[in-house]
């Protein structure tokens, strides 16, 4: 994990100060160039590439992730700990929503092929699956917040944009949000579910039990489900870390002052320091999730031993 | 000898017709009647997106502006209206399905090329170098797709092409792992070892076994492919770090659009399905492709 992390730093630092530009940039009129030369060397910019790496690294292991360049006198920590609450509360009410939907939809699918029912579930998980997040947020816009605002005469519609308090989890401000980040996970988790227990539906243990004469939900939950449900666990971590991750696009969307809205504004500003702490923080998220699905897995399925 | 000969002239009517990979692969692609349309529309698309870089057609008319027509209503002159500048809304989609079908298709080129050599230098060689170049592929699989992607324009500025080269650096990781486990699957099949032991050289090896025997999967996963990428060259743009104005890309249509859309929806419903009709499509006849390639799928 370690190791992965310090390459993520250097992959990410090299292509930084690579790129033409420098956060100095402006729009229009420049900074003289003695400002830039005060600039880089107020921080640290004016040092050899890899003594400014050394430095900086050296401040990672101290948990300092430098200043902000564009924002003054902003820590890059403090930036985060501010925007990670929306980021988070986003993601969290989104994967909480979306366990027993994709899970449920994928089962009763499955337990019901070629019907109705699952034509249905396959085929919105299909449309939900490649139809882009930006896309389904500006119909989701367009019907909810426009349509229903010109139908209602604007007595009930849902809000645009925003998200008043971080940690609040139930607002209607969340409602579109919400959807728009999880409708493609929903049907991935969904599509997985389907396929794994189809699967688990034709093997011999099953035909086994219901041969026994056991109960048809006894069957399903005691010996499909325990079964199917083994690589959906797995999918579930790489699902969170993608909603928290790949939440940039619905916050852009919504105006809400997340992590991913961060990032992003620091990219267009060449803001360094900021991306690379992002960037650094979203790495470390993806390698603990993975660690604990990795884990996780040698609970749920007895198959798997640790094995030095 | 004389009666195994009978014998196989008596079965011969249970014997299937003898068929190469592609055209059986072909007759169960028609069957799949998504995976059909889809490959229709994309068709169309691409004859309709070459038309619009020719300056005499129609779609030429993506730079024309008319100040005093701005979001005018759907008309013969203008299908799809047009918006805030009073450009033709129609020629610009199809402007940017030239942008989305070029940078979703022609990138995986770079992604097989930089995908392919890896995964089949790893599984090939094996040994330090499959260590080494594993290693440095676990590293890039660690780095959230998008998120590099994003960096890596950062990195180069915006631009066509930086968008393109990014989208080939990040997006040939899936595929290097994939050309891997297929080449050492295959290298212990019996038909590689007679082979060997017949003294074939490894570059006919490689382009005579290996290569043609990846192969499926390989095109299916590069199907796949183009929606992913024509989804993060839309997202890049939508996002103000891909395609500049006043080049429209779906993407960019998508962020003006969205700037005025309570002024004027359409801005954003025309180019939101032109991009998600696209991604459908790719998606089916991946989808087609998949079940008409795998014949351990037959049904």
């Amino acid at each position: 994990m370690i190791p992965v992390l310090f390459f993520v730093i250097v992959i990410t630092f090299v292509l930084m100060h690579l790129a033409p530009g420098s956060p100095w940039d402006r729009e229009g009129r420049q900074l003289s160039p003695q400002v830039v030369e005060n600039l880089n060397i107020k921080y640290g910019l004016d040092k050899p590439l890899w003594q400014q790496f050394l430095i900086y690294v050296w401040g990672v292991i101290h948990f300092d992730f430098g200043d902000s360049l564009r924002q003054p006198g902003q820590h890059v920590s403090d930036l985060i700990l501010v925007s990670w609450p929306y980021t988070f509360t986003l993601g969290a009410v989104t994967f909480i929503l979306l366990v027993p939907i994709g899970i449920g939809l994928g089962v009763i699918a499955a337990l019901r092929q070629n019907s109705l029912v699952d034509y249905t579930a396959l085929g919105l998980a299909t449309a939900a699956a490649s139809t882009p997040n930006f896309v389904v947020g500006i119909f989701l816009i367009i019907i909810f917040a426009l349509g229903m605002n010109k139908l209602t005469g604007g007595t009930f519609y849902f809000p645009t944009g925003g998200m008043p308090s971080p940690f609040n989890p139930f607002q209607v401000e969340l409602i579109m949000p919400v959807i728009t980040l999880g409708a493609l996970p929903t049907a991935y988790i969904a599509r997985l579910t389907r396929s794994s227990t189809l699967d688990t539906l034709r093997q011999d243990f099953v035909r086994t039990a219901w041969a026994k004469g056991l109960k048809a939900r006894l069957v399903v939950i005691r010996h499909v489900l325990k079964n199917s449900l083994i690589p959906v666990v797995t999918a579930l971590g790489p699902t969170f870390a993608f909603l928290i991750t790949g939440s940039f696009i619905t916050e852009t969307l919504f105006s809400i002052p997340g992590i991913g809205r961060t990032f992003v504004s620091s990219i267009a500003a060449r803001d360094y320091t900021v991306i690379l702490g992002t960037t650094i923080l979203f790495a470390l998220l993806i390698a603990l999730v993975n660690l604990v699905v990795d884990v996780l897995y040698v609970f749920i399925d007895p198959r798997v031993r640790l094995t030095e | 000898m004389a009666t195994a000969i009978g014998l196989a002239h008596q079965v011969d009517w249970d014997v299937p017709e003898q068929t190469g990979l592609w055209k059986d692969a072909w007759v169960r692609f028609r069957r799949n009647r998504l995976a059909v349309a889809g490959l229709v529309v994309i068709v169309v698309m691409i004859v309709l997106a070459l038309g619009a870089r020719l300056p005499a057609t129609p779609g030429g008319l993506w730079k024309i502006l008319h100040v005093t027509n701005s979001y005018a209503t759907p008309s013969l002159q203008h299908p799809l209206g047009t918006d805030i500048l009073g450009r033709d809304q129609l020629s610009r989609i199809l402007y940017g399905a030239s942008i989305s079908l070029t940078i979703g298709i022609v990138v995986q080129f770079l992604i097989l090329g930089i995908g392919g050599s890896i995964g089949m230098a790893a599984g090939y060689f094996g040994g330090w170098i499959d260590n080494l170049l594993m290693r440095f592929t676990d590293i890039m699989y660690a780095f959230p797709d998008l998120l590099l992607v994003l960096v890596f324009v950062a990195a180069f500025g915006p631009s066509f092409w930086s968008i393109f080269i990014a989208l080939g650096l990040v997006y040939w990781v899936g595929l290097a792992r994939l050309v891997r486990g297929q080449v050492l699957s295959i290298k212990e099949k019996e038909y590689v070892e007679a082979a060997i032991m017949t003294g074939t050289s490894p570059l006919k090896l490689i382009v005579k076994h290996l290569v043609p025997n990846s192969l499926g999967p390989v095109i299916v996963t590069l199907t796949f492919g183009i929606p992913a990428a024509i989804f993060t060259e839309a997202a890049l743009s939508f996002l103000g770090i891909g395609i500049r104005p006043p080049e429209p890309s779906w993407g960019v249509m998508i962020e003006d659009g969205y700037a005025g859309i309570f002024a004027d929806p359409r801005q954003v419903i025309f180019p939101g399905i032109a991009v998600a009709l696209t991604m459908l499509s790719f998606t089916f006849v991946g989808d087609g492709l998949r079940d008409a390639l795998d014949p351990r799928m037959r049904r």
